[in-house]
């Protein structure tokens, strides 16, 4: 095992891996920019180092500072966290070539999934259903070809980044150019690739994804499922598993083709496929995250495990750990910092911040009171987890967390949250990933 | 009359999409903010010309800050 875990990476996931590092033994060094300097897993994590700098590209995306960093506290390996680094192929690489382990798949696995169009490939080649979609587009030509064979409506997608930039819904050929162009500045401002490509569209589908463990021997296997339908601007909101309103053998159908293709490729450490789902039977790949989820502590409420500890484990060697059962129902609220009527991000000082200390209810955040909130950074301030032998239950204790969350001093979506949370139709779990702004539209109508 | 454009978040300019001089649209995108990863734009509260932008791409703003001002066609 290692001896000592650089965190590349702030706020709840920070604080969570030093967690992790001390169940197992190990030390941890937490990086920070000059805004997080007040962040609470400083005083939790065996050493700290600072990053000077406000801005991501100069702090948290900074490889060259990162690796200085590694190299003077003398870490052995790198957990990355989700977004910045996290799913950086040169950075995992650099660190691989100074001996320090990159805690998480192997970079050919960040390479290939990283390509949208690559990953569709690899999972169709590899057994796993995939919707009729396009290669990379070249010209206009070729893209209302493709069009008309797949048909309007019909997105366009970038091949590149994630979190739903760039996607852009097509209802006709005349709308195709502007789209593609729109698409692709953003993507190439993005991500630095103008990649684009077509996928067919959807109408109320739902998204479901699966957690899967390998260890790179062509051992893998899936801890059930995750429902993420509940989003806004492609960026979700709340979570639960299993997910519900549907039969478990379908479910579980899918997770074993999941956990199989990722076996097929010899895939390491943890990875997420996520899949839309328009029907019954009716489901295709969408992409696959090769990192720790935002979302992991739904997964780990329901299995018990500890997904950072497995990474870690894995990570230096270990092998799989046995397949756990399915306890229970757990479902995550996301609190961000927002505007309530206008869900523009909301920034300024936590003067009172007092997370819920309640049964059957976990809160992950990296803020304490007296921090400030900056516009530097994402605007996630905690994930309320609730968990419970029923979906009603879970819901339940959901609501009781965010409503004992005392926030002060910045604006969040916890009254929008609680107004889901009671809503019929979320209640009913006949979710699709246009419930949310359907939900917004008829409360401000 | 003339009317000054606030920010409704803190964060700083990524592009400037309008300038002096410029007729406008209500709705027209003046500036686009980024904060917490998100793209932000300032539209036009009224149609009419822009007299002045404020400010320049990188530059930080505060919440309510005055990014433009627009002299309105009545």
């Amino acid at each position: 095992m290692f001896q000592k875990v650089l965190i590349a990476n702030r706020g709840a996931i920070a604080r969570r891996v030093v967690k992790a590092c001390e169940a197992l033994g190990i030390s941890s060094v937490a990086v920070y920019s000059t805004p997080d300097g007040g962040a609470p897993h400083l005083a939790e994590a065996s050493e700290t180092y600072p990053l000077p700098g406000q801005h991501a590209s100069d702090t948290y995306l900074n490889q060259a500072a990162l690796l200085a960093a590694v190299d003077e506290t003398g870490a052995d390996a790198v957990h990355p966290g989700y977004g910045f680094l996290a799913e950086n192929a040169d950075f995992a690489d650099a660190l691989e070539a100074r001996g320090v382990c990159f805690v998480g798949p192997n970079s050919k696995w960040l390479r290939a999934m990283g390509d949208k169009v690559a990953a569709r490939e690899l999972a169709e080649r590899h057994g796993f259903p995939v919707f009729v979609g396009s290669p990379r587009l070249e010209g206009l030509d070729q893209a209302r070809q493709l069009a008309d064979v797949i048909g309007y409506p019909i997105m366009i997608k970038p091949s590149a980044g994630g979190g739903g930039i760039g996607i852009r819904m097509v209802n006709g050929p005349a709308d195709l150019e502007a789209a593609m162009g729109q698409a692709r500045g953003l993507a190439e401002r993005s991500f630095g690739d103008g990649g684009i490509f077509i996928e067919r569209w959807i109408e109320r589908a739902r998204h479901i994804e699966f957690q899967l463990l390998g260890d790179g021997g062509g051992r893998a296997l899936h801890v059930f499922e995750r429902e993420c339908s509940i989003q806004r601007r492609h960026q979700k909101v709340i979570e639960e598993s299993p997910a519900p309103g549907i039969d478990r053998d379908e479910v579980l159908a899918m997770a074993d083709q999941a956990a199989a293709f990722a076996a097929r490729l010899g895939y390491d450490n943890v990875g997420t496929l996520e899949t839309l789902r328009a029907g019954p039977a009716d489901y295709g790949f969408l992409e696959m995250n090769t990192r720790i989820q935002v979302e992991h502590g739904v997964t780990e409420a329901v299995t018990g495990l500890d997904l950072v500890a497995v990474q870690l484990r894995l990570a230096a060697g270990e092998p799989l750990p046995p397949p756990p059962c399915l306890d229970g129902h757990a479902l995550e609220a996301r609190v961000y910092a927002e505007h309530p009527r206008t869900q523009l991000p909301a920034t300024g000082r936590l003067s009172v911040f007092r997370p819920p200390d309640l049964y059957g209810v976990r809160v992950d955040t990296g803020y304490q009171v007296g921090q400030w909130v900056t516009p530097f950074y994402d605007p996630l301030l905690a994930k309320v987890i609730g968990h419970g032998t029923t979906r009603e239950q879970a819901i339940g204790r959901v609501l009781v967390g965010l409503k004992a969350f005392e926030i002060q001093g910045v604006h969040t979506n916890i009254p929008l949250l609680i107004e889901v949370l009671q809503d019929g139709e979320f209640l009913s779990g006949r979710l699709d990933t246009g419930y949310l702004t359907r939900f917004l539209v008829k409360q401000s109508g | 009359m003339q009317h000054e454009v606030e920010t409704e978040v803190q964060g700083s300019v990524w592009k400037v999409e309008a300038a002096a001089g410029d007729e406008v649209a209500v709705g027209d995108v003046l500036v686009i903010l980024e904060s917490m990863k998100m793209e932000i734009p300032v539209e036009a509260p009224v149609a009419g010309t822009v007299v002045e932008i404020r400010v320049k791409p990188q530059d930080a703003v505060e919440e309510d800050a005055i990014v433009a001002v627009i002299e309105d066609n009545g």
